[in-house]
Protein backbone atom coordinates (compact mmCIF):
# COMPACT_ATOMS: atom_id res chain seq x y z
CA UNK A 1 0.00 0.00 0.00
CA UNK A 2 1.58 3.08 -0.78
CA UNK A 3 2.37 5.59 1.88
CA UNK A 4 -0.74 8.18 3.24
CA UNK A 5 0.08 11.62 3.45
CA UNK A 6 -0.18 12.53 6.84
CA UNK A 7 -1.40 15.66 8.36
CA UNK A 8 -0.27 17.03 11.85
CA UNK A 9 -2.35 19.93 13.63
CA UNK A 10 -0.98 21.94 16.59
CA UNK A 11 -3.55 24.35 17.98
CA UNK A 12 -5.54 25.46 21.43
CA UNK A 13 -8.24 24.43 22.93
CA UNK A 14 -11.01 26.25 21.21
CA UNK A 15 -9.51 28.04 18.48
CA UNK A 16 -10.56 25.13 15.87
CA UNK A 17 -7.45 22.69 14.86
CA UNK A 18 -9.68 19.82 15.54
CA UNK A 19 -12.67 21.56 13.15
CA UNK A 20 -10.05 22.22 10.69
CA UNK A 21 -8.54 18.70 10.83
CA UNK A 22 -12.27 17.41 10.27
CA UNK A 23 -13.11 19.89 7.77
CA UNK A 24 -9.89 18.43 5.76
CA UNK A 25 -11.21 15.14 6.13
CA UNK A 26 -14.39 16.26 4.42
CA UNK A 27 -12.62 18.03 1.39
CA UNK A 28 -10.61 14.71 1.03
CA UNK A 29 -13.05 12.61 1.34
CA UNK A 30 -15.71 14.39 -1.05
CA UNK A 31 -12.39 14.13 -3.93
CA UNK A 32 -12.91 10.51 -2.93
CA UNK A 33 -10.19 9.77 -0.78
CA UNK A 34 -9.74 7.67 2.26
CA UNK A 35 -9.52 9.71 5.10
CA UNK A 36 -8.94 9.61 8.92
CA UNK A 37 -9.45 12.59 11.20
CA UNK A 38 -9.03 12.73 15.10
CA UNK A 39 -8.46 14.55 17.61
CA UNK A 40 -5.60 13.66 21.06
CA UNK A 41 -7.34 15.75 24.23
CA UNK A 42 -5.53 16.20 27.31
CA UNK A 43 -7.32 17.52 30.41
CA UNK A 44 -10.29 19.41 28.01
CA UNK A 45 -9.62 22.88 28.78
CA UNK A 46 -10.07 26.09 26.81
CA UNK A 47 -6.40 27.01 25.63
CA UNK A 48 -4.48 23.67 26.64
CA UNK A 49 -2.34 22.54 23.51
CA UNK A 50 -3.87 20.33 21.35
CA UNK A 51 -3.31 17.91 18.74
CA UNK A 52 -5.16 16.70 16.11
CA UNK A 53 -4.43 14.81 13.09
CA UNK A 54 -4.84 13.39 9.13
CA UNK A 55 -4.00 10.36 7.21
CA UNK A 56 -5.47 10.84 3.80
CA UNK A 57 -4.78 8.08 0.96
CA UNK A 58 -6.34 5.91 -1.91
CA UNK A 59 -6.96 3.03 -0.10
CA UNK A 60 -8.53 2.34 3.52
CA UNK A 61 -5.12 3.37 6.42
CA UNK A 62 -6.01 0.67 9.50
CA UNK A 63 -3.60 2.62 11.46
CA UNK A 64 -5.09 3.76 14.04
CA UNK A 65 -1.94 5.37 16.09
CA UNK A 66 -0.93 9.10 16.66
CA UNK A 67 1.11 10.68 13.58
CA UNK A 68 4.87 10.60 14.82
CA UNK A 69 6.22 11.38 11.42
CA UNK A 70 4.11 13.59 9.28
CA UNK A 71 4.82 14.77 6.07
CA UNK A 72 2.62 18.45 6.99
CA UNK A 73 2.22 20.37 9.96
CA UNK A 74 -0.03 23.11 10.75
CA UNK A 75 0.28 25.26 13.59
CA UNK A 76 -2.62 27.22 14.16
CA UNK A 77 -1.14 29.36 16.99
CA UNK A 78 2.40 31.20 16.94
CA UNK A 79 2.76 31.10 20.93
CA UNK A 80 3.00 26.90 20.63
CA UNK A 81 6.60 27.39 19.12
CA UNK A 82 7.60 27.92 22.44
CA UNK A 83 6.63 25.34 24.20
CA UNK A 84 5.74 22.04 21.35
CA UNK A 85 8.13 21.08 19.68
CA UNK A 86 6.28 21.12 16.46
CA UNK A 87 8.74 19.44 13.89
CA UNK A 88 9.00 16.45 15.87
CA UNK A 89 9.51 13.72 13.64
CA UNK A 90 8.48 16.17 10.44
CA UNK A 91 9.64 14.76 6.72
CA UNK A 92 12.32 17.26 5.30
CA UNK A 93 10.43 16.24 2.05
CA UNK A 94 7.46 17.85 3.60
CA UNK A 95 5.97 21.64 4.71
CA UNK A 96 5.49 22.77 8.40
CA UNK A 97 2.62 25.46 7.53
CA UNK A 98 2.30 28.77 10.67
CA UNK A 99 -0.26 31.02 11.42
CA UNK A 100 2.07 33.64 12.00
CA UNK A 101 2.59 37.60 10.73
CA UNK A 102 5.95 36.90 9.92
CA UNK A 103 7.75 35.53 7.02
CA UNK A 104 9.37 32.30 6.45
CA UNK A 105 12.82 33.47 7.00
CA UNK A 106 11.79 35.20 9.94
CA UNK A 107 10.56 32.11 11.54
CA UNK A 108 12.76 29.74 10.25
CA UNK A 109 15.54 30.13 12.74
CA UNK A 110 12.48 29.17 15.67
CA UNK A 111 12.09 25.52 13.98
CA UNK A 112 15.23 23.94 15.72
CA UNK A 113 17.11 23.45 12.74
CA UNK A 114 13.82 22.40 10.51
CA UNK A 115 15.36 21.60 6.41
CA UNK A 116 12.24 21.55 4.85
CA UNK A 117 9.69 24.10 3.32
CA UNK A 118 8.74 26.73 5.67
CA UNK A 119 5.64 28.53 5.09
CA UNK A 120 3.56 31.40 6.88
CA UNK A 121 0.09 32.86 6.75
CA UNK A 122 -1.56 35.65 8.63
CA UNK A 123 -4.67 33.77 9.20
CA UNK A 124 -5.81 36.16 12.26
CA UNK A 125 -5.61 39.28 9.81
CA UNK A 126 -7.31 37.76 6.88
CA UNK A 127 -9.95 36.48 9.40
CA UNK A 128 -10.36 39.47 10.69
CA UNK A 129 -11.11 40.79 7.07
CA UNK A 130 -13.29 38.57 5.99
CA UNK A 131 -15.42 37.42 8.47
CA UNK A 132 -14.55 40.31 11.58
CA UNK A 133 -13.40 37.93 14.15
CA UNK A 134 -10.57 35.92 15.13
CA UNK A 135 -11.53 32.70 13.41
CA UNK A 136 -8.01 31.25 11.93
CA UNK A 137 -8.93 27.65 11.12
CA UNK A 138 -10.55 28.43 7.94
CA UNK A 139 -7.70 30.12 6.39
CA UNK A 140 -4.89 27.40 8.01
CA UNK A 141 -7.18 25.01 6.33
CA UNK A 142 -6.57 26.74 3.24
CA UNK A 143 -3.28 27.29 2.86
CA UNK A 144 -2.80 23.39 4.15
CA UNK A 145 -4.51 22.72 1.21
CA UNK A 146 -2.58 24.49 -1.00
CA UNK A 147 0.75 23.56 0.41
CA UNK A 148 0.11 19.89 0.34
CA UNK A 149 -1.76 19.45 -2.33
CA UNK A 150 -4.07 16.32 -0.64
CA UNK A 151 -6.94 17.96 -2.11
CA UNK A 152 -6.92 19.91 -6.07
CA UNK A 153 -7.36 23.21 -4.81
CA UNK A 154 -10.53 23.98 -7.39
CA UNK A 155 -12.43 21.43 -6.47
CA UNK A 156 -11.99 21.87 -2.79
CA UNK A 157 -12.90 25.65 -3.03
CA UNK A 158 -15.91 24.45 -4.69
CA UNK A 159 -16.92 21.59 -1.87
CA UNK A 160 -16.15 23.98 0.78
CA UNK A 161 -18.68 26.12 -0.35
CA UNK A 162 -21.07 23.48 -0.36
CA UNK A 163 -19.97 22.18 2.97
CA UNK A 164 -19.99 26.27 4.25
CA UNK A 165 -23.62 26.02 2.80
CA UNK A 166 -24.85 23.28 4.61
CA UNK A 167 -23.09 24.02 8.09
CA UNK A 168 -24.15 27.69 8.19
CA UNK A 169 -27.76 27.27 6.58
CA UNK A 170 -28.75 29.28 9.69
CA UNK A 171 -26.66 32.07 9.35
CA UNK A 172 -25.95 32.25 5.27
CA UNK A 173 -24.73 35.64 5.74
CA UNK A 174 -21.24 34.16 7.01
CA UNK A 175 -20.88 31.81 3.99
CA UNK A 176 -19.58 34.49 1.45
CA UNK A 177 -16.80 35.71 4.59
CA UNK A 178 -15.66 32.16 4.89
CA UNK A 179 -15.07 31.86 0.97
CA UNK A 180 -13.49 35.24 0.98
CA UNK A 181 -11.30 33.75 3.75
CA UNK A 182 -10.49 30.75 1.94
CA UNK A 183 -9.33 32.45 -1.30
CA UNK A 184 -7.38 34.71 0.20
CA UNK A 185 -5.58 32.30 2.17
CA UNK A 186 -5.07 30.50 -0.69
CA UNK A 187 -3.53 33.70 -2.17
CA UNK A 188 -0.91 34.80 0.67
CA UNK A 189 0.34 32.08 1.64
CA UNK A 190 4.04 32.47 1.49
CA UNK A 191 6.47 29.30 0.95
CA UNK A 192 9.74 29.65 1.66
CA UNK B 1 -28.51 1.33 -1.90
CA UNK B 2 -26.06 1.73 0.25
CA UNK B 3 -24.69 5.54 1.07
CA UNK B 4 -21.14 6.18 1.19
CA UNK B 5 -20.14 8.47 3.92
CA UNK B 6 -17.66 9.93 6.72
CA UNK B 7 -18.43 9.41 10.08
CA UNK B 8 -17.17 9.50 13.54
CA UNK B 9 -17.72 6.15 15.25
CA UNK B 10 -19.96 8.42 17.85
CA UNK B 11 -21.75 9.67 14.91
CA UNK B 12 -22.27 6.21 13.03
CA UNK B 13 -23.96 4.56 16.55
CA UNK B 14 -26.25 7.57 16.53
CA UNK B 15 -27.09 7.05 13.12
CA UNK B 16 -27.52 3.07 13.59
CA UNK B 17 -30.05 4.41 16.64
CA UNK B 18 -31.95 7.00 14.43
CA UNK B 19 -32.25 4.26 11.49
CA UNK B 20 -33.68 1.78 14.45
CA UNK B 21 -35.88 4.27 15.90
CA UNK B 22 -36.26 2.63 19.72
CA UNK B 23 -38.61 3.38 21.75
CA UNK B 24 -37.14 4.67 24.48
CA UNK B 25 -33.39 5.82 25.80
CA UNK B 26 -32.04 6.64 28.77
CA UNK B 27 -29.61 9.63 28.14
CA UNK B 28 -26.56 10.42 30.40
CA UNK B 29 -23.83 11.87 29.18
CA UNK B 30 -20.16 10.68 30.35
CA UNK B 31 -16.98 11.66 27.91
CA UNK B 32 -16.29 10.03 25.15
CA UNK B 33 -19.93 8.48 24.48
CA UNK B 34 -21.55 12.26 25.16
CA UNK B 35 -21.81 12.65 21.45
CA UNK B 36 -24.63 9.55 20.55
CA UNK B 37 -27.10 10.91 23.12
CA UNK B 38 -26.08 14.57 21.70
CA UNK B 39 -26.92 13.52 17.99
CA UNK B 40 -29.69 11.60 19.28
CA UNK B 41 -31.37 14.23 20.85
CA UNK B 42 -31.35 16.18 17.59
CA UNK B 43 -33.43 13.28 16.04
CA UNK B 44 -35.54 13.51 18.58
CA UNK B 45 -36.22 17.38 18.59
CA UNK B 46 -36.18 16.88 14.54
CA UNK B 47 -38.94 14.97 14.91
CA UNK B 48 -36.59 12.32 12.80
CA UNK B 49 -37.65 9.17 15.66
CA UNK B 50 -40.47 8.63 17.91
CA UNK B 51 -38.36 7.66 20.55
CA UNK B 52 -39.16 8.98 24.29
CA UNK B 53 -35.68 10.34 25.52
CA UNK B 54 -35.42 9.99 29.28
CA UNK B 55 -32.59 12.69 30.40
CA UNK B 56 -31.77 11.37 33.90
CA UNK B 57 -29.55 12.42 36.71
CA UNK B 58 -26.93 9.75 36.46
CA UNK B 59 -26.20 6.15 34.51
CA UNK B 60 -27.83 4.17 37.44
CA UNK B 61 -31.37 6.19 36.27
CA UNK B 62 -30.31 5.64 32.72
CA UNK B 63 -29.88 1.91 33.24
CA UNK B 64 -32.88 1.69 35.47
CA UNK B 65 -34.83 3.44 32.71
CA UNK B 66 -34.01 1.00 30.26
CA UNK B 67 -34.68 -2.02 32.49
CA UNK B 68 -38.18 -0.20 33.62
CA UNK B 69 -38.87 0.29 29.86
CA UNK B 70 -37.95 -3.57 28.80
CA UNK B 71 -39.57 -5.04 31.18
CA UNK B 72 -42.50 -3.24 29.84
CA UNK B 73 -42.20 -4.47 26.70
CA UNK B 74 -40.61 -1.74 25.29
CA UNK B 75 -37.43 -1.54 23.03
CA UNK B 76 -34.21 0.67 25.17
CA UNK B 77 -30.94 1.77 24.35
CA UNK B 78 -28.28 3.51 26.34
CA UNK B 79 -24.68 4.75 25.60
CA UNK B 80 -22.34 5.08 28.43
CA UNK B 81 -17.65 5.31 29.53
CA UNK B 82 -15.65 4.14 32.17
CA UNK B 83 -17.24 5.55 35.57
CA UNK B 84 -20.73 5.86 33.87
CA UNK B 85 -20.87 2.02 33.47
CA UNK B 86 -19.22 1.35 37.12
CA UNK B 87 -22.20 3.10 38.12
CA UNK B 88 -24.73 0.65 36.43
CA UNK B 89 -22.84 -2.07 38.13
CA UNK B 90 -25.49 -3.27 39.96
CA UNK B 91 -28.22 -2.95 37.06
CA UNK B 92 -26.75 -4.58 34.61
CA UNK B 93 -27.11 -7.50 36.32
CA UNK B 94 -31.07 -6.77 37.13
CA UNK B 95 -31.12 -6.46 32.77
CA UNK B 96 -29.66 -9.40 32.26
CA UNK B 97 -30.97 -11.95 34.80
CA UNK B 98 -34.12 -10.48 34.27
CA UNK B 99 -33.25 -11.24 30.62
CA UNK B 100 -33.89 -8.13 29.24
CA UNK B 101 -32.36 -7.11 26.06
CA UNK B 102 -31.27 -3.57 26.47
CA UNK B 103 -28.61 -2.34 23.72
CA UNK B 104 -26.15 -0.35 25.55
CA UNK B 105 -23.38 1.40 23.75
CA UNK B 106 -20.10 1.03 25.38
CA UNK B 107 -17.41 3.89 24.38
CA UNK B 108 -14.63 1.91 26.08
CA UNK B 109 -12.68 4.28 28.19
CA UNK B 110 -10.30 4.03 31.40
CA UNK B 111 -11.51 3.61 35.00
CA UNK B 112 -10.64 6.35 37.31
CA UNK B 113 -7.82 6.45 38.94
CA UNK B 114 -6.06 8.66 37.89
CA UNK B 115 -8.53 10.02 36.63
CA UNK B 116 -8.18 9.61 32.46
CA UNK B 117 -10.38 10.03 30.11
CA UNK B 118 -8.90 8.06 27.48
CA UNK B 119 -9.22 4.50 25.70
CA UNK B 120 -9.08 1.32 27.64
CA UNK B 121 -10.95 -1.92 28.04
CA UNK B 122 -11.16 -1.47 31.98
CA UNK B 123 -14.75 -0.58 32.09
CA UNK B 124 -16.35 -3.17 30.00
CA UNK B 125 -13.89 -5.42 30.81
CA UNK B 126 -14.77 -5.42 34.54
CA UNK B 127 -18.59 -5.93 33.96
CA UNK B 128 -17.42 -9.10 31.97
CA UNK B 129 -19.42 -11.18 34.66
CA UNK B 130 -22.45 -9.40 34.39
CA UNK B 131 -24.66 -11.39 31.87
CA UNK B 132 -24.29 -9.23 29.26
CA UNK B 133 -22.76 -10.30 25.33
CA UNK B 134 -20.27 -8.16 24.33
CA UNK B 135 -19.13 -7.23 21.03
CA UNK B 136 -16.13 -5.17 20.24
CA UNK B 137 -15.12 -3.05 16.85
CA UNK B 138 -12.27 -2.10 15.59
CA UNK B 139 -13.21 0.96 13.53
CA UNK B 140 -16.38 3.30 13.09
CA UNK B 141 -17.54 0.83 10.41
CA UNK B 142 -17.71 -2.10 12.78
CA UNK B 143 -19.33 -0.37 15.83
CA UNK B 144 -22.26 0.61 12.91
CA UNK B 145 -22.64 -2.95 11.47
CA UNK B 146 -22.01 -4.50 15.93
CA UNK B 147 -25.12 -1.93 17.09
CA UNK B 148 -27.56 -3.11 13.72
CA UNK B 149 -27.01 -6.87 14.62
CA UNK B 150 -27.36 -6.39 18.95
CA UNK B 151 -30.71 -6.35 18.80
CA UNK B 152 -31.73 -9.87 16.14
CA UNK B 153 -28.87 -11.33 18.56
CA UNK B 154 -29.99 -9.63 21.91
CA UNK B 155 -33.58 -10.15 21.97
CA UNK B 156 -33.72 -13.41 20.00
CA UNK B 157 -36.04 -15.78 22.03
CA UNK B 158 -33.71 -18.11 22.74
CA UNK B 159 -31.69 -15.54 23.90
CA UNK B 160 -32.87 -13.04 25.82
CA UNK B 161 -29.75 -10.81 27.22
CA UNK B 162 -28.64 -7.23 26.62
CA UNK B 163 -26.29 -6.30 24.53
CA UNK B 164 -22.90 -4.54 24.77
CA UNK B 165 -21.90 -2.90 21.66
CA UNK B 166 -18.00 -1.65 22.62
CA UNK B 167 -16.22 0.68 20.66
CA UNK B 168 -12.77 2.31 21.77
CA UNK B 169 -12.72 5.51 23.02
CA UNK B 170 -11.51 8.91 21.18
CA UNK B 171 -9.35 6.01 18.86
CA UNK B 172 -12.74 5.18 17.00
CA UNK B 173 -15.69 7.55 18.65
CA UNK B 174 -13.92 10.76 17.97
CA UNK B 175 -11.76 9.54 14.74
CA UNK B 176 -14.03 10.92 11.17
CA UNK B 177 -12.90 8.05 8.48
CA UNK B 178 -15.49 6.41 5.50
CA UNK B 179 -18.19 3.96 6.12
CA UNK B 180 -20.78 2.46 4.42
CA UNK B 181 -24.55 2.76 5.58
CA UNK B 182 -27.62 0.98 4.87
CA UNK B 183 -30.58 1.88 3.62
CA UNK B 184 -33.38 2.87 6.23
CA UNK B 185 -35.75 0.14 5.13
CA UNK B 186 -33.66 -2.20 5.14
CA UNK B 187 -32.51 -1.21 8.99
CA UNK B 188 -35.88 -1.65 9.55
CA UNK B 189 -36.30 -4.88 7.92
CA UNK B 190 -32.91 -6.60 9.56
CA UNK B 191 -33.38 -5.41 12.98
CA UNK B 192 -37.47 -5.88 12.78
CA UNK B 193 -39.76 -4.83 15.33
CA UNK B 194 -39.84 -6.01 18.98
CA UNK B 195 -42.32 -8.23 20.47
CA UNK B 196 -41.52 -9.78 23.54
CA UNK B 197 -43.62 -12.85 24.17
CA UNK B 198 -43.91 -11.90 27.82
CA UNK B 199 -43.91 -8.27 29.68
CA UNK B 200 -44.55 -6.66 32.66
CA UNK B 201 -48.00 -4.61 30.87
CA UNK B 202 -49.60 -7.42 28.68
CA UNK B 203 -52.69 -6.97 29.66
CA UNK B 204 -54.07 -10.44 28.68
CA UNK B 205 -50.83 -12.33 30.93
CA UNK B 206 -48.95 -9.94 33.29
CA UNK B 207 -45.48 -10.39 34.09
CA UNK B 208 -43.87 -10.27 37.42
CA UNK B 209 -40.46 -8.75 36.77
CA UNK B 210 -37.78 -8.86 39.20
CA UNK B 211 -39.07 -10.68 42.17
CA UNK B 212 -36.85 -12.33 44.88
CA UNK B 213 -35.16 -15.73 44.00
CA UNK B 214 -35.48 -18.11 47.06
CA UNK B 215 -32.05 -20.75 47.24
CA UNK B 216 -34.27 -23.58 45.87
CA UNK B 217 -34.78 -21.25 42.63
CA UNK B 218 -32.00 -18.84 42.03
CA UNK B 219 -29.57 -21.13 41.05
CA UNK B 220 -32.36 -22.28 38.42
CA UNK B 221 -32.50 -18.54 37.32
CA UNK B 222 -28.55 -18.68 37.29
CA UNK B 223 -28.91 -21.50 34.96
CA UNK B 224 -31.18 -20.04 32.76
CA UNK B 225 -28.46 -16.93 31.82
CA UNK B 226 -25.58 -20.09 30.87
CA UNK B 227 -28.55 -21.51 28.70
CA UNK B 228 -29.29 -17.57 27.42
CA UNK B 229 -25.76 -17.81 26.79
CA UNK B 230 -24.89 -20.99 24.89
CA UNK B 231 -27.65 -20.27 22.80
CA UNK B 232 -26.30 -16.66 22.06
CA UNK B 233 -23.64 -18.20 19.77
CA UNK B 234 -25.15 -19.71 17.14
CA UNK B 235 -27.93 -16.86 17.23
CA UNK B 236 -24.72 -14.40 16.70
CA UNK B 237 -23.00 -16.36 13.35
CA UNK B 238 -26.57 -16.65 12.45
CA UNK B 239 -27.18 -12.99 12.38
CA UNK B 240 -23.03 -12.08 11.11
CA UNK B 241 -24.31 -14.40 8.03
CA UNK B 242 -27.28 -12.92 7.39
CA UNK B 243 -26.09 -9.00 7.52
CA UNK B 244 -23.33 -10.43 5.51
CA UNK B 245 -26.06 -11.22 3.11
CA UNK B 246 -27.21 -7.74 3.13
CA UNK B 247 -24.35 -6.00 3.23
CA UNK B 248 -21.22 -7.75 2.08
CA UNK B 249 -19.72 -7.66 5.74
CA UNK B 250 -20.18 -10.83 7.16
CA UNK B 251 -19.33 -11.67 10.91
CA UNK B 252 -18.21 -14.37 13.22
CA UNK B 253 -16.74 -14.53 16.86
CA UNK B 254 -13.56 -13.48 15.54
CA UNK B 255 -11.52 -12.51 12.66
CA UNK B 256 -8.31 -14.12 11.43
CA UNK B 257 -5.52 -11.91 9.10
CA UNK B 258 -2.81 -14.40 7.45
CA UNK B 259 -3.28 -16.39 10.29
CA UNK B 260 -3.63 -20.08 8.56
CA UNK B 261 0.43 -20.71 7.80
CA UNK B 262 1.38 -18.58 10.82
CA UNK B 263 4.29 -19.44 12.89
CA UNK B 264 3.35 -16.63 15.42
CA UNK B 265 0.48 -14.16 15.83
CA UNK B 266 -0.95 -11.53 18.30
CA UNK B 267 -4.72 -11.83 19.46
CA UNK B 268 -6.44 -8.54 20.51
CA UNK B 269 -9.62 -6.30 20.74
CA UNK B 270 -10.99 -3.32 19.32
CA UNK B 271 -9.08 -0.24 17.07
CA UNK B 272 -5.38 -1.74 18.02
CA UNK B 273 -6.03 -4.90 15.35
CA UNK B 274 -5.97 -2.47 12.43
CA UNK B 275 -2.03 -1.32 13.22
CA UNK B 276 -1.50 -5.10 13.88
CA UNK B 277 -2.82 -5.40 10.61
CA UNK B 278 -0.48 -3.42 8.89
CA UNK B 279 2.43 -4.42 11.10
CA UNK B 280 1.27 -8.26 9.79
CA UNK B 281 1.41 -6.79 6.18
CA UNK B 282 5.13 -5.19 6.81
CA UNK B 283 6.49 -8.14 8.20
CA UNK B 284 4.78 -10.64 5.96
CA UNK B 285 6.40 -8.28 3.15
CA UNK B 286 9.69 -9.19 4.67
CA UNK B 287 9.21 -12.77 4.28
CA UNK B 288 8.13 -13.21 8.14
CA UNK B 289 5.22 -16.12 9.27
CA UNK B 290 3.13 -13.92 11.31
CA UNK B 291 -0.34 -13.24 11.61
CA UNK B 292 -3.16 -11.89 13.73
CA UNK B 293 -6.75 -12.61 15.66
CA UNK B 294 -8.71 -10.06 15.70
CA UNK B 295 -11.37 -10.85 19.22
CA UNK B 296 -14.92 -9.81 18.18
CA UNK B 297 -17.09 -11.53 20.73
CA UNK B 298 -16.19 -11.75 24.68
CA UNK B 299 -19.01 -12.87 25.69
CA UNK B 300 -19.86 -15.29 24.64
CA UNK B 301 -16.46 -16.47 24.86
CA UNK B 302 -15.96 -18.57 22.05
CA UNK B 303 -12.75 -20.76 23.63
CA UNK B 304 -13.40 -23.95 21.59
CA UNK B 305 -13.43 -21.97 18.24
CA UNK B 306 -10.07 -20.04 19.45
CA UNK B 307 -8.39 -23.35 20.46
CA UNK B 308 -9.57 -24.22 16.86
CA UNK B 309 -7.74 -21.31 14.92
CA UNK B 310 -4.57 -20.83 17.26
CA UNK B 311 -3.85 -24.75 17.92
CA UNK B 312 -1.28 -24.58 15.20
CA UNK B 313 1.03 -21.45 16.30
CA UNK B 314 4.23 -21.76 17.48
CA UNK B 315 3.95 -18.60 20.18
CA UNK B 316 1.18 -16.25 20.90
CA UNK B 317 1.02 -12.97 22.35
CA UNK B 318 -2.36 -12.03 23.75
CA UNK B 319 -2.92 -8.17 24.52
CA UNK B 320 -5.02 -7.39 27.10
CA UNK B 321 -5.43 -3.20 27.59
CA UNK B 322 -7.04 -4.13 30.80
CA UNK B 323 -4.89 -5.04 33.95
CA UNK B 324 -6.54 -7.14 36.47
CA UNK B 325 -4.16 -7.16 39.33
CA UNK B 326 -4.20 -10.92 39.33
CA UNK B 327 -0.28 -10.63 38.81
CA UNK B 328 -0.61 -13.86 36.27
CA UNK B 329 -2.10 -11.51 33.41
CA UNK B 330 -4.85 -9.72 31.94
CA UNK B 331 -8.71 -10.95 31.83
CA UNK B 332 -8.58 -11.79 28.13
CA UNK B 333 -5.02 -13.77 28.17
CA UNK B 334 -6.44 -15.67 31.08
CA UNK B 335 -9.37 -17.04 29.29
CA UNK B 336 -7.57 -17.77 25.86
CA UNK B 337 -4.57 -19.83 28.12
CA UNK B 338 -7.74 -21.72 29.42
CA UNK B 339 -9.17 -22.22 26.58
CA UNK B 340 -6.10 -23.41 24.71
CA UNK B 341 -5.03 -26.01 27.99
CA UNK B 342 -6.92 -28.66 26.82
CA UNK B 343 -5.24 -28.75 23.70
CA UNK B 344 -2.63 -31.82 23.12
CA UNK B 345 0.25 -29.36 21.56
CA UNK B 346 -0.60 -25.31 22.04
CA UNK B 347 1.31 -22.63 21.64
CA UNK B 348 3.90 -21.29 23.86
CA UNK B 349 2.34 -17.74 25.04
CA UNK B 350 2.95 -14.59 26.61
CA UNK B 351 0.43 -11.93 27.72
CA UNK B 352 0.68 -8.35 27.20
CA UNK B 353 -0.97 -5.39 29.25
CA UNK B 354 -0.77 -2.29 26.90
CA UNK B 355 -2.36 1.05 26.30
CA UNK B 356 -3.84 1.45 29.64
CA UNK B 357 -5.32 4.88 29.81
CA UNK B 358 -4.94 5.65 26.04
CA UNK B 359 -1.00 5.09 25.78
CA UNK B 360 -0.31 5.01 22.09
CA UNK B 361 0.05 1.55 20.09
CA UNK B 362 1.81 2.28 17.20
CA UNK B 363 3.45 -0.13 14.14
CA UNK B 364 6.92 -0.55 15.77
CA UNK B 365 4.99 -1.46 19.76
CA UNK B 366 3.65 -4.35 17.32
CA UNK B 367 6.97 -5.15 15.99
CA UNK B 368 8.66 -5.25 19.75
CA UNK B 369 5.56 -8.29 19.91
CA UNK B 370 7.05 -10.00 17.15
CA UNK B 371 10.39 -9.83 17.92
CA UNK B 372 9.82 -11.41 21.22
CA UNK B 373 7.59 -14.25 19.70
CA UNK B 374 10.39 -14.86 17.21
CA UNK B 375 13.27 -15.32 20.32
CA UNK B 376 10.82 -17.59 21.89
CA UNK B 377 10.29 -19.85 18.61
CA UNK B 378 13.93 -19.44 18.57
CA UNK B 379 15.20 -20.16 21.55
CA UNK B 380 12.12 -22.47 22.92
CA UNK B 381 12.47 -20.32 26.11
CA UNK B 382 8.92 -18.20 27.04
CA UNK B 383 10.18 -16.05 29.32
CA UNK B 384 8.00 -14.05 31.41
CA UNK B 385 4.65 -14.87 30.27
CA UNK B 386 2.92 -11.70 31.54
CA UNK B 387 4.39 -8.56 30.47
CA UNK B 388 3.97 -4.32 30.46
CA UNK B 389 4.32 -3.04 26.70
CA UNK B 390 5.81 1.02 26.50
CA UNK B 391 5.82 1.85 30.48
CA UNK B 392 8.36 3.47 32.07
CA UNK B 393 11.16 1.94 33.43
Amino acid sequence: MKKPVEIRWHGRGGQGAKTACLLLADAAFSSGKYVQGFPEYGPERMGAPITAYNRISDERCTVHSNIYNPDYVVVVDETLLESVNVTAGLSNEGAIIINTEKTPEEIRPMLNGYSGKVCTIDARRISEETLGKNFPNTPMLAAAVKVSGVVEPNRFVSDMKASFQHKFSTKPQVIEGNMNALAKSMREVQIG
Amino acid sequence: MAKRDRLSGNEAVAYAMKQIDPDVMGAFPITPSTEIPQYFAQYVANGEVNTEYVTVESEHSSMSTCIGAEAAGARAVTATSSCGLALMWELLYVASSSRLPVTLACVNRALSGPININNDHSDSMGARDAGWIQIYAENNQEAYDNYLQAMPIGENPAVRLPVMVCQDGFITSHAVENIELCDDADVKNFVGTYEPEHYLLKHDNPLAVGPYGVSPYYMDAKMGQVEAMKNAKEVILAVGKKFGEMTGRSYGFFETYQLEDAESAVLLIGSSAGTARATVDKLRAQGKKVGMLKLRVFRPFPAEELAAALEHLKALAILDKAESFSNAGGPLGAEVRGALYDLDHHPKTINYVYGLGGRDFRVQDCETIFNALDEIIRTGNTGARYRHLGQRE
